[in-house]
């Protein structure tokens, strides 16, 4: 057995086997709201951004708009271009929608993370974790996930016989494979620190706020994987897959129907997940905030529902964050879009993860500190110098011979 | 702040004190209860030549002023005006002249509201009001017939029954027409130069300053 729940470590009873049937249906359903939640908070805060109302009609505080959206959506008339690949056409959208969902599957909910307890439960008196999987590839689980996600939108665009979305999925496979090199690199910064691959693992080793990766690993590769985050989301301002000006909807304009609205949950959901990673890598997940003993403890809720309000709390946080890079910023040019990922991220997650290894192999074996963090960052400089010289002098041989393409 | 001063821009204009849309809801609030739609169904403040629903405007000794003869009509690029003129009566006229508009129709789905039969018109017997909402359940009640154009006999337009109108939406109906009028002087400042109007007698030009 793999043991991807602690329950089915052992023989198969009919107890664990309810208890991990419910959590599937529990994370389904928290999914499925939490991304009807997200797109009214984020038309009602975007809105609040632009001098505008939002959503305001359909029930209290306009919370139904999207429910009101999908049952709209679902009575359209679903079309399929006579041009397009019929069966891709209609797998494209469940290629982007499942994964959205399979990578919330490896989210610590919540659990108590205090005094070593590592987020175990007991529940009908079986020990168990308040996540739906606890796999030991845990992280990178989720980075395969999002790959896979990158083939729905290829797919899509690719698949409808049109222009305009070929562009968009083009677009996006581009933009996808070079920032999931940055968020990578900079997710091994907290793999470093951690030292395991599993999500439950990794909000165990932030126990204090000193510990939370988001400082311990400074703040450079939170702030690379947020950045490349976004545009693994194709969120503003990376949002040039479906680039309206210039792509009518991107990959999605051929779509319509319950189709589209899969696409649109997926979009939402992606977001959601990618937020509760973050919080789950470099800000303690499930974990109260804690300086040194003291916690900040809500009285009267057990520590184990707490964690959960904690983490919902968290996720918030970067929920508007998103929400308000997209009010604020304007949508990259494409080719700044490459030299953000390439020239800059790139190389910044990867030296920045080599001065942490450098460090951390120099306190192993007892080395002098000070003196191994001066010699990598002179190497870094080096390093840096040297590309800026690639830069030029390749800038310097287009002037010349023109562009190689 | 450079780069970063953007988002301290977009945050600050959230809140009700920048806000710019109001609360909007067709006149359903407003009709069920009208203390309540200063809050919840507040129409905006309308410029003073609007263009909105038409009107066919009354001399002031009760005589309409349409003469049944078709400019608006002619004029009209959506086709959406159908007018057909009759022989007054000579015992009951309709109308100050010879023929009265027998018929007049306007389709509320086809009209842009250009106020070209505002213009076309010679007796300024058309004019638009400042009512906007024109939503209909089907094709027939969007033609507004001569009953409903009218205005009655104080010479306001008629406040029919599915119509929201609020306060000073009937005031000034035939603002715009007064400037370009062509039986209006081009440099009118000063000059009366158009017939009286039933329920508001023979208005004093309008302000060529403004």
């Amino acid at each position: 057995m793999i043991a991807l729940d602690t329950l089915l470590s052992d023989e198969i009873l009919w107890a664990p086997l309810l208890i991990v049937l419910l959590k599937v249906v529990v994370v389904f359903v928290v999914g499925l709201l939490s991304t009807m939640l997200m797109v009214w908070f984020e038309r009602k805060a975007i809105a609040g951004m632009q001098n505008r109302i939002g959503p305001n009609k359909t029930g209290p505080f306009g919370i139904m708009q999207t429910l009101a959206d999908g049952i709209k959506l679902f009575f359209k008339e679903d079309l399929i271009p006579n041009r397009s690949d019929r069966f891709v056409f209609a797998l494209a959208p469940f290629l982007s929608f499942v994964p959205a969902f399979l990578a919330f599957a490896i989210i610590p909910l919540g659990g108590d993370f205090r005094n070593g307890n590592g987020g175990e439960v007991t529940w009908f008196g079986h020990v168990t974790k308040v996540q739906l999987a606890d796999p030991p590839i845990g992280v990178l689980f989720a980075l395969a996930i999002s790959s896979i996600a990158v083939y729905g939108i290829m797919l899509a665009g690719w698949s409808s016989g049109s222009k305009y979305p070929l562009i968009g999925s083009v677009r996006a496979s581009a933009q996808m494979v070079s920032y999931e090199a940055a968020l990578g690199l900079s997710l091994a910064c907290v793999l470093l620190l951690a030292g395991t691959l599993s999500t439950s693992g990794i909000v165990a080793a932030q126990a204090t706020i000193t510990q939370w990766h988001v400082i311990s690993t400074g703040i450079v590769p939170f702030v690379i994987f947020l950045i490349a985050a976004t545009a693994e989301l194709n969120r503003p301002p990376f949002d040039l897959v479906e680039a309206e000006q210039e792509l009518v909807g991107g990959f999605n304009t051929e779509y319509s129907s319950i189709r589209f609205a899969l696409f649109y949950l997926a979009e939402f959901m992606n977001t959601v997940t990618m937020s509760a990673l973050i919080v789950t890598l470099f800000f303690g997940g499930p974990q109260p905030i804690a300086f040194g003993d003291f916690v900040l403890d809500i009285p009267l809720i057990p520590n184990a529902l707490e964690g959960t309000l904690w983490l919902l709390a968290k996720v918030l946080v970067f929920l508007y964050i998103y929400i308000w890079f997209r009010a604020t910023l304007p949508r990259l040019r494409y080719d700044q879009l490459m030299d953000l990922g390439w020239k800059v991220l790139i190389p910044g997650s990867l030296g920045w993860f080599m001065l942490l290894a450098s460090q951390r192999m120099a306190r192993q074996n007892e080395w002098n500190i000070i003196l191994v963090t001066s010699i990598s960052v002179v190497v870094m400089v080096g390093g840096y110098l040297l590309l800026q010289a690639a830069f030029t002098q390749s800038a310097r041989q287009r002037e010349t011979q023109g562009p190689m393409f | 702040m450079g780069y970063l001063g953007g988002f301290i821009v977009t945050l600050r204009q959230r809140g009700a004190k920048n806000r710019v849309t109001t609360q909007y809801s067709g006149g359903r609030v407003f009709r069920r209860n009208q203390k309540r739609a200063v809050k919840m169904d507040e129409k905006l403040e309308k410029p003073e030549r609007l263009h909105g629903r038409h009107v066919l405007n009354k001399y002031e000794d009760g005589m309409e002023k349409c003469i049944g003869c078709e400019l608006c009509a002619a004029v009209c690029p959506a086709k959406c005006i159908h007018v057909r003129g009759a022989d007054n009566d000579p015992m009951k006229p309709t109308s100050p002249g010879e023929r009265f508009g027998w018929i007049y129709e306007i389709n509320y789905l086809r009209c842009i509201h250009c106020d070209l039969c505002v213009e076309a018109c010679p007796t300024e017997a058309i004019t638009e009001t400042k009512l906007f909402e024109f939503s209909f359940t089907n094709r027939q009640d969007a033609i507004y017939t001569k009953s409903e154009l009218l205005v009655d006999n104080s010479g306001k337009p008629q406040h029919l029954a599915w119509e929201d109108w609020r306060e000073g939406e009937d005031l000034n109906t035939s603002g715009w027409m007064r400037a370009t009028a062509a039986s209006g002087d081009a440099n009118f400042t000063g000059v009366v130069s158009w017939s009286g109007e039933l329920g508001y007698g023979i208005r004093p030009a309008e302000d060529k300053s403004e």
